[in-house]
């Protein structure tokens, strides 16, 4: 409905039973970010590979939100907020003119900290609202809602009143709503910044679960300051750091169980080992 | 049940046995001993009262009286309840006590302005009021003659067509405000501001000049506006717009705040599904502030429904029924206004009866707002 003329095919239409998309592998490079004049970010490159999940650890104020907000265009909606760098999606600049943003935000997800649903949308709404924010079409909606909620793991606890405004559910719920939600756009990439940090224990091991289940069918980005966590669910790791009035840096990234076991960077080590931070 | 019914198998028929009647503890509940505190402190204050208006000095009743055993009731109910139940808990009884009558306070003026209404304007009232006008009803007819249905239907009408004309401009413009955020936001809001200072009968006469007595004399705008259907003479259209001028800044800076109470999360939310900034106004951030923006219809109907020094200039009045906006129209604070200024006690009663349709007629709009604002398919908690 919207950008049929786009170099880059876009779905007209979802079709549950169709395949998702390829998940896709996200490289940024030389990423720079300031908010004003204050430079938070120097120079981060990370490749965020296919099938991977990527968990980004570091003290907060490190600029993690930062760059997870540049991997899908959301820091740009800051007001005085820039960037340099690049960043590709399989090899297409998704700041360049080839995407446009909100095309780039419908193939790059996002689930935020603090759960989101829209208060005036039932839950069933809530899961489809993606398409119909974005004008994408769909022919069976009930399936596609049952199957993002499934996916979530949020599908028997809410089938029965799906009609229910998406605030009726408790924190954890919600916040498996917006995970369902993001879903139901099939992007390639989800990027999630601190999702359990607002949670209960029982509802961050579902997300957890979760998460390991869609690794296969989405690359997932998800910040996290819970080391168990990271340790986890991801592969592969980056960890940040500011040193005082200095813009954030990526110190170390590698596989999950070298940073945690054999990390090259003594901050690491004493990161990783609740030392500081 | 179950839970029951294996205990009886089990313990032997000893009170374990029989669900027990336990007795609630309602901290917060009202106890007799509450209620009689405060009611001795009411007589006390008030005989405190007496003794000093009455008695010690010769200041005697009316207002005074009444603020004074105001006083000297809080001073005695905080004594006796510092006695009872320490410090602590005599500030926080005080301070409810002094928020609760505020709140009994402003609901005095409203509850007399009803009652006196009600009062002088039932004598006039009858089903007739509704259905007849004031087209054969002479300033010697007896009071349960004539109507203001002509007025009714001039009010509906008019303040149909400001609400036509001002909630899409309205809302509108608050969703440029607080949503696009564009540059011309602060002279804008600037503007805005000022309208809502403009005085009902500068309203009023704007319209006069610019429609009213158009005579296309101004050039360009007269002569754009002579092509309008209802330039150069008086119409309930021009008082309509009249009206708009004036609940145009009222609607915008209502339905602004109610906008800006939006939690920004839930328009982040929307961007990242990658929806453009337009659909997340239309389909997150209104949808989610509907309540609020029902709100400010509400206040910009209140704000137009009641003036009448506009209308003089634009709606003009009429004695009988003209349902065509494009004419001449009476309306309620018109029919008022005509006929509170006779010297005739039927046509006085009748500004009355006026006056209380027109409180009528703003509750049930309120109220159907109320309903319809609050009830949405999404089941509330
Ligand atoms: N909207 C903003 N405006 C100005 N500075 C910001 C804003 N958001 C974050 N910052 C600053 O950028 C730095 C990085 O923040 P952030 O990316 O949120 O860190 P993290 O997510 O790692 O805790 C911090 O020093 C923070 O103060
Ligand atoms: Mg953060």
């Amino acid at each position: 409905m919207a950008v049929s003329e786009s170099a880059i095919p876009v779905r007209d239409e979802v079709v549950p039973e169709q395949p998702s998309r390829e998940p896709a592998t996200l490289v940024a490079s030389n990423v720079s970010a300031w908010f004003g004049d204050r430079k938070v970010l120097e120079s981060v490159g990370l490749e965020m590979p296919a099938r991977t999940v990527t968990a980004l650890i570091g003290p907060s104020g490190c600029g993690k939100s930062t760059f997870i907000r540049i991997l899908n265009r959301m820091h740009e909606l800051v007001p005085g907020a820039s960037l340099a760098g690049s960043v590709t999606l399989n090899g297409i600049d998704i700041y360049g003119d080839e995407l446009p943003p909100t095309e780039t935000r419908l193939r790059i997800g996002m689930v935020f900290q603090k759960p989101n649903p829209f208060p005036a949308m039932t839950i069933a709404e809530n899961v489809l609202a993606g398409l119909k924010l974005s004008g994408i079409k769909v022919r069976d909606r009930d399936a596609l809602v049952e199957e993002c909620l499934t996916k979530a793991g949020l599908w028997n606890e809410v089938k029965d009143r799906l009609k229910a405004s998406g605030g009726s559910l408790s924190g954890g719920q919600q916040q498996r709503l917006v995970i369902a939600r993001a879903l139901a756009v099939r992007p390639q990439v989800l990027l999630m910044d601190e999702p359990c940090s607002a949670l209960d224990p029982t509802s961050t091991r579902r997300i957890e679960e979760t998460i390991s289940e869609l690794q296969e069918e989405v690359t997932i980005v998800i910040v996290t300051h819970n080391m168990q966590q990271a340790a986890r669910v991801s592969q592969q790791c980056a960890f940040f750091l500011a040193a005082e009035n200095e813009p954030g840096r990526i110190v170390e990234a590698g596989p999950t169980e070298q940073i945690f076991e054999a990390p090259r960077d003594s901050r690491t080590a004493d990161y990783v080992h609740g030392r500081f931070g | 049940m179950t839970v029951v019914d294996v205990r009886d198998h089990d313990a032997p028929t000893v009170a374990t046995g029989a669900p027990a009647v336990v007795e609630r503890i309602r901290p917060r509940a009202l106890r007799p001993l509450d209620v009689g505190l405060f009611a001795g402190s009411v007589v006390a204050g008030g005989a405190l009262a007496w003794l000093v208006f009455f008695r010690l000095t010769p200041m005697g009743g009316g207002l005074g009286f009444v603020l004074g055993w105001w006083v000297a009731s809080l001073f005695v109910y905080r004594t006796v309840v510092h006695r009872h139940l320490g410090r602590q808990a005599a500030t926080d009884r005080v301070m409810a006590v002094v928020v609760g009558s505020a709140a009994v306070g402003l609901f005095v003026p409203l509850v007399l302005i009803l009652f006196f209404v009600l009062q002088k304007g039932i004598t006039a009232l009858n089903w007739g009021f509704f259905t007849e006008t004031l087209e054969f009803t002479g300033p010697l007819s007896p009071a349960d003659e004539g109507g203001a249905l002509h007025a009714i239907v001039g009010t509906l009408q008019q303040v149909g067509i400001a609400v036509v004309c001002s909630v899409p401009l309205g809302i509108m413009t608050a969703v440029y405000l607080n949503e696009v955020r564009g540059r011309l936001r602060r002279p804008l809001r600037a503007v805005v501001e000022a309208m809502s200072g403009v005085p009902s009968i500068v309203a009023g006469l704007f319209v006069y000049a610019m429609i009213v007595a158009n005579s296309g004399s101004i050039p360009v705008i007269g002569t754009v506006v002579s092509w309008l259907p209802f330039s150069g003479r008086f119409s309930g259209v021009a008082a309509g717009l009249a009206l708009s001028v004036l609940m145009l800044p009222t609607v915008t800076r209502t339905a602004e705040e109610m906008l800006r109470l939006v939690p920004g999360g839930l328009r982040e939310a929307s961007l990242a599904l990658g929806a453009p900034e337009w659909r997340t106004a239309l389909r997150v951030v209104l949808p989610t502030a509907r309540i609020g923006l029902v709100t400010a219809v509400i206040l910009g109907v209140a704000r137009a429904i009641g003036e009448t020094a506009p209308l003089l200039l634009t709606a003009f009045g009429s004695a009988s029924l003209e349902t065509n906006p494009l004419e001449e129209q009476s309306s309620l604070p018109l029919f008022v206004y005509q006929q509170i200024r006779s010297p005739e006690q039927a046509q006085i009663d009748r500004a009355w009866t006026g006056a209380l349709v027109l409180i009528l007629m703003v509750l049930i709009l309120f109220s159907l707002a109320r309903f319809f604002g609050a009830r949405s398919k999404v089941a509330r908690r």
